[in-house]
């Protein structure tokens, strides 16, 4: 029912939406929540476990029981609480957990076997017969579990992330908040203001306290005007982590219809130097029988719906509470019309003066009403007696929230005064808490502390400020009296979300999880999407009761981020398909999609897999004939990805003889020597060439796979080992692309291309060339055993480069060719690539121990002559020639022929496979036990994965041109 | 987590390599025992309290930087440059 008047809701702009397909109406500003109330919407939601019928019970984003589906667009956000979210034109929601209808729930038979699913229910009934559970429990309890529904569809919606820095985030933007965030931002620091709510002014634009709207709006006026304050509605802080770093989720466009482009939510790293947790605190309920009827909600909630959205929950109000506070919720609703049955106040001593019945010392003993309230029943000195209600306000005292405080570990302490926990000083460091989230209830108090803390923070930062004068503020003492639980016979709810009762944190305790963690793991109190919000301190009242201890000893559970549910849509916001990781393009990369060559990631690059012609319908005939043009003809291979290291200076030889276990302070100016460089634990970290292009200066090579890793062993060897040695090293990779131009006619083909042509260019030496006045690098280095060379020109050249070299290829019957043939000749030729250094091998295994220079140190040296890591126990690399024409595979392991086919036979494993049309049969690379000593004998490999099963011939790992003929021509 | 880098300032975390422990550091010199090698390969200390650790600064200057920090509160103490430190190995 709407009151006249009052509410911040825009009454000139009516908003139409439906809620379990039935049109409703509410005003621009009413939360889905208002809304239903002001259409007589009582039941909004199930239960989790015992599928009961649930109302509204709090105004914010703690609600544990109006939780909705809202289908946006082609979205579907499941367990939306309707207390947060805002109406829209055209917004759907939907009623969760219950079929065939939220009046008519299947399920809610689990209410009436409510004894025989008490705490541990599970865990005592599905554990035998054992075979059971995987078959016929899990499948079970899974479909049972859950509230809201995911649409098993992927997320078309779109995210956003962010960062933001600043002097002081102020989380919270009531009395406290707002008064920290002025005192900051007047003495000029970089001030943040999130506030979850999407108006400012918190608790003073709904308690309907003197100091209320107007001065909210003053002080968000001169806010709004400094530019060193910026303002952020609708935006959980969720988490502190380290070093002042805080999430926040930002609702950007879920109070409003989808819209392309339009991001449903921000996710937030906002770095601050000092902040202030001004997050209030939440009423908490008490627990009575059937506590948890629709039209039972606390007298917070209840003055906010007044005051904030002009709406009334009950025509007919009654009070339950322990604390003086919670009489203003009678007196306000009474003051706007609504007529109050009731007062029941626990405490004796309290005032009975009020414009309606009181009555003291009394407590609520059982309600009525299965899908809405009609009646409780009450007692108190007097006797028992019943007061027909639709609504039932109730108060059990405050709960500061102290959660963001506490998410680096440290736990709050127990006022006993207040009968709540509140944080410490530094238990995030640069955080400093105010106002009622500090256990300063008076709206006075909070102005006073958010003043008091924002100097304490600037002052903490080396800045000063001075405190505002405080407006005038209502400042009346806390009262309360410890009450948690009335004793009841039957279920009185402390967790609504996920139904658990006064009982069964008994039972817990009787059952030995005397422990509060214990307790909550057995009864899953604080589980549910609310995580306990509403049920943590009560819950462990309870069991602090049951056990003989107090509430202080007894402690709380640990208190986790995010505060409130984060979307992992907006956690991983642009990291969706391909902005998953970035992408690197070769030069050549156009070039070689016209060409119809499908691309594969190497990293985070992409090559081209192999180059189609008309007629291939394999990738098997395309690999196959680039094999035999390379070997016959010449070939064209961007290899632009292999990492290149441009190193210089007067210390630059004795720096590689350091990191290479090689030597290359011998290499003449003007050849290139191939380098293998080890982990200082012994292990081979990268091979590759390197030249040298002047007495001071190297260009290195790396694979492309660990091109970032040794750039940074590079670096750590350097600034770790031997600062002082003058030598420095830049990543050239980008700024040149490479070609390798392989085969008989590579020759002939740089010399239509290169302005001068090469006659006598020796194998491992390089030389600076021209191509159409560009000057270029020309190498002759070979990765496919066949007289190979490499060119590399400026970036900017790259793709002109690639498109004349394939143009003139084509012309002496060569062409391009890709991954799959640069494999299979790499694997005739014996080449091994981190497929075989794959980190546990060591020079010694693929038969480099001699590479491994006896003259000098250098990194890995000492620890590759261990014991273990050489000799005939060793898995070295070897060739595997099938004896049929059986496809085999990486992957599979070996054993000898006589064995049986189990691990501890286990002789080696292969790590590279091809099929080799030059030698008509496939071919693999593979690391066998004392391989070297067993060329010409059989194994056996078998690879159950794929099913197969064959001997093999040991060979020698270079299966073409052993002497090299061919490389060197 | 933030990471104050001397070159570069404060910094996020994501910037950074993470490498593990300052042992890495004490490269025993040539010919030394093989447990010398094993102790600076293998043997680590598992503190609650302080530690120092290596961590790049691997999408900012490249530095490697020395970082004495609290693995119990987080707090980061001091962060300084491998490469000015003191007694370099050569």
């Amino acid at each position: 029912m709407r009151i006249a008047g009052k509410g911040l809701i825009d009454r000139t702009k009516p908003v139409t939406f439906t809620f379990d397909g039935k049109t409703y109406s509410g005003f621009q500003g009413d939360t889905l929540a208002s809304a239903l109330m002001a259409n007589g919407v009582r039941l909004v939601g199930r239960s989790f476990k015992y599928h009961r019928p649930r109302g509204i019970l709090t105004a914010g984003p703690e609600e544990p029981n109006a939780m909705v589906e809202v289908l946006d667009g082609g979205s579907q956000s499941p367990n939306t609480r309707a207390t947060v979210q805002e109406i829209y034109d055209g917004m759907a929601a939907q009623s969760q957990n219950r079929w065939p209808s939220l009046r008519y729930d299947l399920l809610s038979i689990n209410d009436l076997a409510a004894p025989f699913l008490s705490a541990g229910f599970y865990y005592k009934t599905f554990m035998w017969p054992r075979a059971f559970w995987e078959a016929l429990y899990e499948p079970i309890i899974r479909r049972a579990a859950g509230l809201g529904r995911l649409k098993r569809q992927i997320e078309t919606a779109s995210y956003e992330k962010a960062f933001a820095f600043c002097d002081l985030l102020v989380i919270g933007s009531g009395p406290a908040g707002l008064m920290a965030a002025l005192t900051a931002a007047r003495a000029g620091a970089d001030v943040i203001l999130a506030e979850q709510d999407s108006l400012m002014g918190g608790r003073l634009l709904s308690d309907g306290g003197t100091l209320g709207a107007p001065w909210v709006e003053a002080t968000l006026t001169e806010l709004r005007a400094l530019p060193n304050v910026r303002l952020m509605p609708r935006t959980t802080v969720v988490g502190a982590y380290d070093q002042g770093t805080y999430a926040a989720l930002e609702r950007v466009g879920l109070h409003r219809p989808a819209a392309p482009h339009l991001p449903r939510e921000c996710f937030w790293r906002i770095v601050a130097g000092q902040a202030i947790l001004a997050t209030g605190a939440l009423e908490r309920p008490i627990a009575f029988e059937n506590n948890d009827r629709p039209g039972i909600m606390l007298a917070s909630a209840a003055l906010s719906y007044l005051n904030r959205f002009g709406v009334v929950p009950g025509q007919k109000v009654t009070l339950f509470a322990n604390n003086d506070n919670a009489r203003h919720a009678a007196r306000q609703l009474m003051a706007a019309g609504v007529q109050v049955a009731a007062i029941l106040d626990s405490r004796a001593d309290a005032s009975a003066v009020e414009d309606c019945p009181v009555y003291l010392g009394a407590a609520v003993t059982d309600t009525k009403g299965r899908h809405g309230l009609t009646q409780i029943s009450g007692t108190h000195a007097g006797g028992d007696f019943k007061i027909d209600t639709d609504c039932l306000l109730m108060s059990g005292g405050w709960n500061p929230l102290v959660n963001i405080a506490c998410h680096q570990n440290a736990r709050p302490t127990w006022r006993e005064d207040i009968a709540a926990f509140v944080p410490q000083a530094g238990m995030v460091p640069g955080l400093h808490a105010a106002g009622s989230a500090n256990g300063a209830f008076s709206t006075h108090a909070a102005l006073r502390e958010g003043a008091d803390a924002a100097v304490m923070a600037l002052d903490a930062m080396g800045r000063s400020a001075k405190a505002p004068d405080l407006p005038q503020a209502e400042d009346a003492p806390y009262r309360l009296q410890h009450l948690w639980a009335v004793p009841a016979k039957g279920r009185a709810w402390l967790d609504f979300a996920n139904d658990v009762t006064v009982k069964d944190v008994k039972l817990a305790a009787q059952e030995g999880y005397t422990s509060v963690e214990h307790m909550k793991r057995y009864t899953t109190q604080g589980m549910a999407p609310d995580q306990g919000k509403n049920s943590n301190v009560s819950a462990l009242a309870v069991l602090a009761d049951a056990t003989g201890r107090g509430i202080a000893e007894t402690g709380t559970t640990t208190f986790r981020a995010p505060f409130t549910p984060v979307s992992i849509g907006a956690m991983g916001a642009g990291g969706q398909g391909a902005g998953f990781a970035p992408q690197r393009f070769m030069t050549s990369d156009q070039a070689s999609r016209d060409r119809g060559a499908p691309m594969i990631e190497a990293g985070l690059w992409y090559r081209p897999s192999y180059f189609p012609k008309p007629g291939e319908t394999t990738w098997r005939q395309s690999c196959d004939r680039e094999v035999l043009m390379v070997r016959s003809s010449v070939g064209v291979a961007d290899v632009s990805t292999l990492g290149k290291i441009d190193i210089q200076g007067p210390d630059a030889a004795r720096f590689l003889d350091f990191v290479y276990t090689n030597t290359f302070s011998t290499l003449p100016v003007g050849r290139v020597r191939y380098g293998l460089m080890l982990r200082e634990d012994g292990f081979v970290l990268d091979d590759g060439t390197t030249a040298r292009l002047g007495e001071n200066h190297y260009l290195m090579t790396t694979t492309t796979a660990a091109a970032g890793q040794v750039m940074r062993h590079l670096d750590f060897v350097h600034q770790a080992y031997c600062p002082t040695w003058q030598v420095r090293f830049i990543s050239v990779t980008e700024s040149w692309a490479q070609f390798a131009v392989a085969g008989p006619l590579a020759k002939m083909l740089l010399n239509a291309l290169l302005d001068e042509r090469i006659e006598d260019f020796p194998f491992m030496t390089h030389a600076e060339v021209s191509v159409e006045g560009v000057k270029a690098r020309l190498f002759r280095i070979s990765f496919s055993g066949e007289e190979g060379y490499e060119i590399a020109v400026p970036t900017a050249y790259g793709e002109a480069l690639f498109r004349d070299l394939l143009a003139k290829a084509e012309t002496l019957g060569g062409g391009a060719y890709g991954m799959e043939a640069l494999n299979v000749m790499r694997i005739e030729k014996g080449f091994i690539t981190h497929a075989e250094i794959h980190g546990r091998i060591t020079a010694f295994d693929i038969g480099m121990a001699k590479m491994v220079a006896s003259k000098k140190d250098c990194i890995g040296k000492a620890a590759s002559q261990r014991p273990g890591l050489h000799g005939p126990e060793r898995e070295q690399l070897v060739g595997l020639r099938p004896v049929t024409k059986t496809e085999i595979g990486a992957g599979a392991h070996l054993f000898n022929p006589a064995d049986k086919v189990e691990r501890v036979n286990d002789q080696g494993y292969v790590t590279s496979v091809c099929w080799s049309p030059v030698f008509e049969s496939y071919l693999g690379l593979a690391f066998l036990k004392d391989g070297r000593a067993r060329h010409g004998q059989r194994v056996r490999l078998v690879d159950h994965m794929r099913k197969t099963d064959v001997l093999c011939e040991v060979t020698d790992p270079v299966f073409l041109d052993p002497e090299g003929a061919k490389l060197r021509a | 987590m933030r990471l104050t880098c001397p070159l570069c300032g404060p910094r996020d975390r994501r910037e950074f390599y993470y490498s593990g422990t300052e042992d890495y550091l004490n490269r025993p010199p040539e010919g030394a025992s093989i447990e010398a090698w094993d102790d600076m390969l293998h043997l680590r200390t598992n503190p609650a309290g302080v530690t120092k650790d290596l961590w790049y600064h691997e999408t900012g200057c490249g530095s490697w930087l020395l970082v004495t920090r609290n693995t119990v509160t987080h707090a980061v103490l001091a962060t300084e440059l491998v490469a000015a430190r003191k007694g370099g190995a050569a």
